[in-house]
């Protein structure tokens, strides 16, 4: 009898521990950094709206974990993202969403590295991110991968075989996305007929787009952000030159700079997981959330952070995670836990490996009337 | 033909340059110091034409006016409040000054419009292309390298003829004396800063009519250029910067376009230093003899 009471004693417990854990959910510090002002700020903007999206919808939920985003801002800068990531820390900041863009999130994902503090970057791409790092996880391609899926989808799609090539070579964005196309390039019988640079200072392309139409390029990849890709839409129309531009994720946004003649980039192609104007339910519920909160279109830099939310808080939850613990601890759990999860999330169904490189499959939208369109 | 297309392109780059070397060699020329903010009144400019045009709606001709007004009360604010006091300090702490100049425009202009890059609507600047057989010349081409030289031969005339041009030559040649001949030298001085800053605002209208980006840092690699360009030309001889500019752009393009895109700059430095060893008062500068 007493044996009995005891075991239901005992019962009674779990079912009240079990219920207080359902009653109330753990509220993990996530760090938001990225650069959300500076050059670079509308990619930190997009990344933190997104984000807090994800967070509005998972703090009404009645999912197990709850998230308490900080922000902290990095302005694309190398050194003032490390007084940010630190700056995270001291605010009490279990695991980071970040960094935006690549060179900063390099430096403050070494930096968690020494320290043992993970990451999982919504957008940075360089390959140099995640290598030699077990701490930082990637929701975007790696630049190799954008590259790569970007030569096959040229391929696999007919777009045409001689290709010009236009790069930042100051950029490891731009550089690591070249040589990955360039190497695939080869192997799909695509040729380049022209390859030429620039550098971040740079405001006269003529003599680049030049080169491509004297060798008669069909397709002109551009490995950039959208600025630069601008300023070559223009003088590729003023020099009636109209082959197939097609870019990666950096030219996402290029629709949204104040007073750009959008029909300079019409047709443009471009490697993108996330088109705001796909009429599934997952994004039309993101969009709408994100308009009504932001006034402003989501671009895929938005898209991917809300998945980063949804992404810690199932990875949080293999790795039974709770608000006590500290960062040293979260980024061992998390790093394991990241190698078992699958997510289906706005920008597709996403695994992990040991290199912290995402698996998805490559998409990539066309310009038309002025809005990203899948074909 | 590419030959012909790229010449086209460096001219056009280079009045450019010659228009910005224009404000930096006058100012120089006259009160003896490198106006560093010159490249940020060029940015300030461009973004009164844009709000002009895209936000306020103002044909395009009254919002570069208006434009020009407000660079040109810029300009005398900038020289009245910052370089004024330190007229008879160092000229190293004028230098600092001008450069901290930069930054704050830059800065504020960072606050007003943002970072996100404004792309500069077409006017009828940039809207035709010229079609000559298989050539093709942008109308910002034609209308920049007219510009161009409109300008340096009304300031060259201006400099020559009127009475406020020769007081400017006389405070260049020697400030104290020009003082004791009754020539008020703070008002020269002032002018001079309002004719450069309506030429940035000129400047700044045409650089986002040829390269339709508009950032806080627009300003600040052209007015690099156009101060090298003006070094080139031999700094405080108008026409030496209108040389100098079209020089070093028709240099960029081509060496980007025949010797290699990743060293276009590098070139267009190498040359600078080349032509500094072999004449270090620049193109058409004149030499300045030392009495001891």
């Amino acid at each position: 009898m007493k044996k009995l009471f005891a075991m239901m004693l005992v019962v009674c417990m779990l079912l009240t521990g079990a219920a207080a854990l359902a009653d109330e959910p753990i509220t993990l510090r996530v760090a938001h950094i990225g650069p959300t002002t500076g050059a670079a700020a509308l990619y930190g903007l997009a990344t933190l709206h997104g984000a807090e999206v994800a967070v509005a919808e998972l703090n009404a939920s009645d999912s197990p974990y709850h998230i308490e985003l900080i922000n902290e801002d990095d302005e694309h800068n190398v050194e003032k993202v490390i007084n940010a990531y630190n700056a995270a820390l001291d605010a009490g900041a279990q695991m980071i969403l970040g960094t935006t863009t690549s060179k900063p999130c390099e430096a403050a994902g070494a930096q968690g590295y020494t320290d043992r503090v993970f990451f999982l970057t919504p957008s940075a791409s360089a390959p140099a991110v995640t290598e030699d790092k077990d701490n930082v996880f990637q929701i975007c391609f790696n630049d190799p991968n954008q590259g790569l899926a970007s030569a096959q989808y040229i391929a696999d799609h007919n777009l045409g075989t001689k290709i010009a090539v236009i790069y930042n070579n100051a950029d490891v964005y731009s550089t690591g996305i070249r040589d990955t196309f360039v190497a695939e390039a080869a192997n799909k019988g695509l040729e380049i007929v022209s390859e030429t640079t620039f550098t971040d200072e740079t405001t006269d392309f003529s003599v680049q787009v030049a080169d491509a139409q004297n060798n008669g390029a069909e397709i002109v990849f551009l490995p950039m952000y959208y600025t630069p890709a601008s300023l070559i839409l223009k003088i590729a129309a003023n020099k009636d030159y109209h082959p197939v531009f097609f870019g990666v994720d950096g030219m996402d946004g290029i629709l949204s700079v104040d007073g750009f003649d959008t029909s300079l980039a019409e047709g443009v192609m471009l490697l993108t997981p996330f088109v705001a104007s796909a009429s599934d339910e997952k994004t039309v519920n993101f969009v709408t959330k994100y308009q009504e909160a932001y006034g402003e279109t989501p671009i895929q830099f938005a898209a991917d952070a809300y998945d980063g939310i949804y992404i810690l808080a199932a990875a949080a939850e293999k790795a039974g995670i709770t608000a006590e613990m500290e960062p040293e601890e979260v980024c061992d759990l998390m790093i394991a836990a990241m190698q078992e999860i699958a997510v289906e999330g706005l920008t597709g169904s996403m695994t992990w490996d040991e290199s912290g490189a995402v698996s998805k499959t490559p998409m990539a939208a066309t310009i038309i009337n002025g809005e990203y369109v899948f074909e | 033909m590419i030959f012909l297309d790229n010449l086209i392109n460096g001219l056009s780059l280079g009045s450019i340059y010659a228009i910005i070397a224009l404000g930096y060699t006058m100012v120089y020329g006259i009160a003896k110091m490198l106006n560093f903010a010159h490249g940020d009144v060029i940015m300030v400019g461009a973004y009164v034409a844009f709000c002009g045009l895209q936000y306020w709606g103002l044909p395009p001709v009254v919002a570069i006016l208006a434009s020009m007004a407000i660079c040109t009360v810029l300009g005398i604010t900038i020289e009245g409040l910052a370089y004024r006091p330190l007229r008879q300090a160092a000229s190293l702490a004028v230098l600092i000054t001008a450069i901290g100049m930069s930054y704050l425009l830059q800065n504020v202009a960072l606050m007003i419009w943002g970072a996100n890059p404004k792309s500069f609507p077409p006017t009828f600047i940039n809207s035709t292309t010229f079609r000559l057989g298989q050539l093709r010349v942008s109308s910002a081409t034609v209308i920049t390298i007219l510009a161009n030289i409109v300008i340096m031969v009304s300031l060259t005339l201006f400099t020559a003829k009127t009475k406020m041009g020769k007081a400017m030559r006389c405070v260049s040649e020697d400030r104290g004396a020009a003082e004791l001949m009754g020539i008020n030298v703070n008002r020269t001085i002032s002018v001079t800063f309002a004719i450069g800053s309506a030429l940035a605002a000129i400047a700044g209208v045409l650089l986002c009519s040829s390269y339709p980006i508009l950032q806080p840092t627009t300003g600040s690699m052209p007015g690099i250029k156009a101060f090298t360009a003006a070094v080139f030309g031999g700094i405080g001889s108008i026409p030496g910067a209108m040389l100098g500019g079209v020089l070093l752009g028709v240099i960029e393009i081509f060496g980007k376009a025949y010797i290699s895109t990743e060293l276009g700059d590098a070139i267009v430095f190498a040359v600078l230093i080349v032509v500094l060893l072999v004449k270090p008062t620049g193109l058409l500068g004149k030499p300045v003899r030392e009495k001891v």
